[in-house]
């Protein structure tokens, strides 16, 4: 921001425009940008927000942006919470989609009991929302267990759930696949009388509460240095293996409220199938922030924005009748692409053949410039 | 938190790590050991106690190994992989791409046995050659690569097939049926009558693999140049080792490995669709941890991973033959056996370490 700002009273367009690309939020923005033009380009109606009803008359607001932002919510939620754990632990968890399937899992059988279709629920909500979130964090714990006290390599640690995950759901919902009553659905859809989806206003308060954790708490700056660098943090008296433990609980209770806004959006769970691969889509979106995946420095504003650009992806594939199964081809490209440009070795390759044109062209007006940088 | 604890981790982080000569061999030994010992262990138990199940049989042992043949090889490439410090675990996903495309190019093109088989060595090569070159040369992490490749494989096989298909190949079906019988051995059924045991030959093109990696391992400087990359890379770089190449070529085996692994898979079950071999890298990786060969690189013993697939094997058969109806139960089972080991690893490793 600052060398933004100095650059624009100096009145030279060129450092400006560098300025703009040299910031962190610049990928994730950009591709957005791009992505939503595209999708301009095939439906022109895109951008429009129109307010509807629902089937019992209950208004509603009807939109693409308001369907990407509620569809992504699971994704953001779970994005910040990857961000935290990325950068302390300098691995991912992989086992975020199993996670969400036990979760869900857990909350429907807190919700139905033993039965496929009660007519009331066995509990109340809040109590189904707390276990919900107690069985992620116990996944969380689970995993943060194994990688900061037996220095497990996170996606190694997190292989283990990400393939008995969705199997544990199956078992803790004995194999039945109950539907709730349809009250149950308000925190998936909408509460009656009010036009805005339910899922984008926790989303909402989930960033805040995360904006807060950030600027309020030391949360961000143990993550930090600790994923730069474990020993020196531990040489300052912080716990690296405790703080790491605390960054996967903290996703357990991400994957927790994501279960169960997932459960609550058709008040059934079918654990082999809910969530499919949102694994590669948080940590795209997590990459896509401009956050490194080894671990250390992080950008929450990156990874949020990064999600919402990833769900906009994914509804765009879908307008164009990509099937869903086939929809991680084109993420994968795009994580690897995004990864070979993060990576040291294709940055010092450019930046020396760049290094080597200017100073072919003009060797002392650069060299002041080296100087300085 | 604990600040009168932080010293003392910092001064044991500081402690010289492994040296690459010290030890190694008696790790290989002992971890080696302790797999087979398991394996017979687990599997005499099994004969003992559900003997009535089946596991009395001869021919149980065999179909331990007709089951198992494409893991057997496909896990010998992740143990290679793994020898080096990285990691594969897009080898599902190459195998159900391979598995639709062989079977779509043999029902629709007119493929016979060994064009298949071409394609499908030409798939794993490719996933072991593209991934190798971004994993050594790009140096980024192996895991985040080959989980776009296993995205990718599973993407691209809905992209060829959505739905489950059949090889409709007579002559592909024929020779995947054919099974070698073993002169001597076999078990009397309820009738009294001998019935010879039975192998596919799936079995017998995995045994000879695990023994070509074996003499690779053992005797060929590219085998010890393996494990000098995984044990350590800088003392690795300083002996003259390109790490790599030896990275790369670690790779592309492993995709090779997994070509071959693909084909024996689609000729052991001859269909294929996009949920085929979910957790087969898990597996796979499951097999060479219990088989001994370290995460953290440098050790490792392809005869210990082929008696991690046969134990893993076992476990699973005893699993189903407790007669527990649940699906889920073989999932958790390897899981938890997955966990087990990765932990008693763990263990063992940063015992080594206070030892030191």
């Amino acid at each position: 921001m600052m060398s933004n700002q100095s650059s624009i009273r100096s009145g030279r367009p060129v450092q400006v425009i560098r300025a703009i690309v040299k910031h962190s939020l610049f990928i994730p923005c950009a591709f957005l940008i791009i992505l939503i033009l595209i999708n301009l380009f095939i439906n022109p109606g895109f951008l429009k927000i129109t307010m509807g009803s629902d089937s019992n008359g209950n208004p509603v607001l009807i939109g693409n942006l308001i369907n990407i932002m509620n569809n992504a919510t699971e994704l953001v939620i779970l994005a910040i919470g990857m961000t935290f754990v990325t950068a302390s632990s300098r691995g991912q968890d992989i086992s975020v989609g199993a996670t969400v399937a036990i979760a869900g899992g857990v909350v429907m059988r807190v919700l139905c009991g033993s039965e496929t279709q009660p007519s009331t629920l066995h509990a109340p909500i809040l109590v189904a929302l707390l276990l919900g979130c107690l069985a992620g964090m116990a996944c969380g714990a689970f995993n943060g267990f194994l990688v900061s006290k037996f220095n497990i390599q996170p996606m190694i640690a997190t292989l283990i759930l990400f393939t008995a995950g969705r199997s544990i759901a199956s078992f803790a919902m004995g194999g039945l696949k109950p539907k709730a009553v349809e009250s149950f659905g308000y925190y998936g859809n909408f509460i009656p009388g009010f036009p805005i989806p339910t899922p984008i206003l926790i989303t909402i308060v989930i960033i805040i509460l995360t904006a807060i954790a950030l600027r309020k708490t030391n949360l961000g700056l143990y993550t930090r240095a600790v994923g730069v660098n474990a020993q020196s943090s531990s040489m300052n008296g912080l716990n690296p293996a405790m703080i790491k433990f605390m960054t996967y609980i903290v996703l357990g209770f991400c994957v927790g409220i994501a279960g169960f806004i997932q459960s609550s959006r058709v008040q059934t769970v079918n654990p082999y199938t809910i969530v499919p691969s949102i694994e590669m889509d948080v940590i795209l979106a997590v990459a896509l922030g401009g956050n490194s995946l080894g671990g250390g420095k992080f950008n929450m504003t990156g990874s949020i924005v990064g999600a919402y650009t990833i769900q906009t992806l994914t509804s765009m594939l879908t307008t164009l009748n990509v099937n869903t199964n086939a929809v991680p081809v084109f993420k994968a490209a795009i994580i690897v692409v995004l990864v070979v440009i993060q990576a040291p070795v294709f940055k010092s390759f450019f930046k020396s053949r760049k290094d080597a044109l200017k100073a072919d062209s003009n060797k002392d007006k650069e060299r002041d410039s080296y100087v300085v940088e | 938190m604990s600040s009168n604890n932080a010293p003392r981790t910092a001064t044991r982080r500081l402690l010289p790590k492994n040296l690459l000569n010290r030890g190694k061999m008696t790790d290989t030994s002992f971890l080696l050991t302790i797999t087979i010992t398991l394996f017979i262990a687990i599997y005499a138990l099994a004969v003992i106690f559900l003997g009535d199940k089946g596991f009395g049989k001869i021919q149980m042992l065999f179909n331990l190994f007709n089951e198992n043949s494409a893991l057997i090889v496909i896990a010998c490439g992740l143990s290679i992989v793994m020898v080096t410090g990285s990691i594969d675990i897009s080898v599902g996903g190459s195998t159900a791409l391979i598995c639709t495309a062989c079977i779509v190019c043999l029902n629709n093109y007119g493929f016979n046995f060994l064009t298949s088989l071409l394609l499908a060595l030409a798939i794993g090569l490719t996933f072991g050659i593209v991934q190798g070159f971004l994993i050594a040369y790009i140096e980024i992490q192996p895991f985040i690569v080959t989980l776009a490749g296993m995205f990718l494989g599973r993407g691209l096989v809905a992209l060829i097939e959505v739905n489950q298909i059949q090889v409709a190949n007579k002559a592909f079906e024929a020779l995947s049926g054919k099974r070698i019988e073993i002169p001597f051995l076999g078990d009397v059924n309820k009738k009294g009558i001998f019935i010879q045991s039975k192998l596919e030959y799936g079995v017998i093109v995995a045994l000879i693999i695990v023994a070509i990696i074996f003499f690779l391992l053992k005797r060929t400087s590219l085998g010890r140049s393996f494990y000098a990359v995984g044990g350590n890379p800088q003392s690795a770089l300083m002996l003259g080792i390109n790490v790599r190449r030896t990275r790369f070529i670690a790779h592309v085996l492993c995709g090779l490995l997994a070509g071959i692994g693909g084909f024996l898979y689609l000729f052991h079950t001859r269909s294929g669709s996009v949920q085929q071999a979910t957790g087969l890298e898990m597996d796979a990786i499951a097999a060479s941890i219990i088989g001994g060969t370290l995460l953290t690189g440098g050790v490792g013993n392809i005869i210990g991973t082929l008696f991690g697939v046969l134990t893993s094997g076992t476990v699973l058969l005893i699993v189903t033959a407790i007669g527990s109806q649940d699906p889920w139960w073989p999932q958790i089972t390897r899981a938890g056996m997955l966990c087990f080991f990765i932990i008693l690893q763990s263990v063992i490793c940063s015992r080594k370490k206070k030892t030191n």
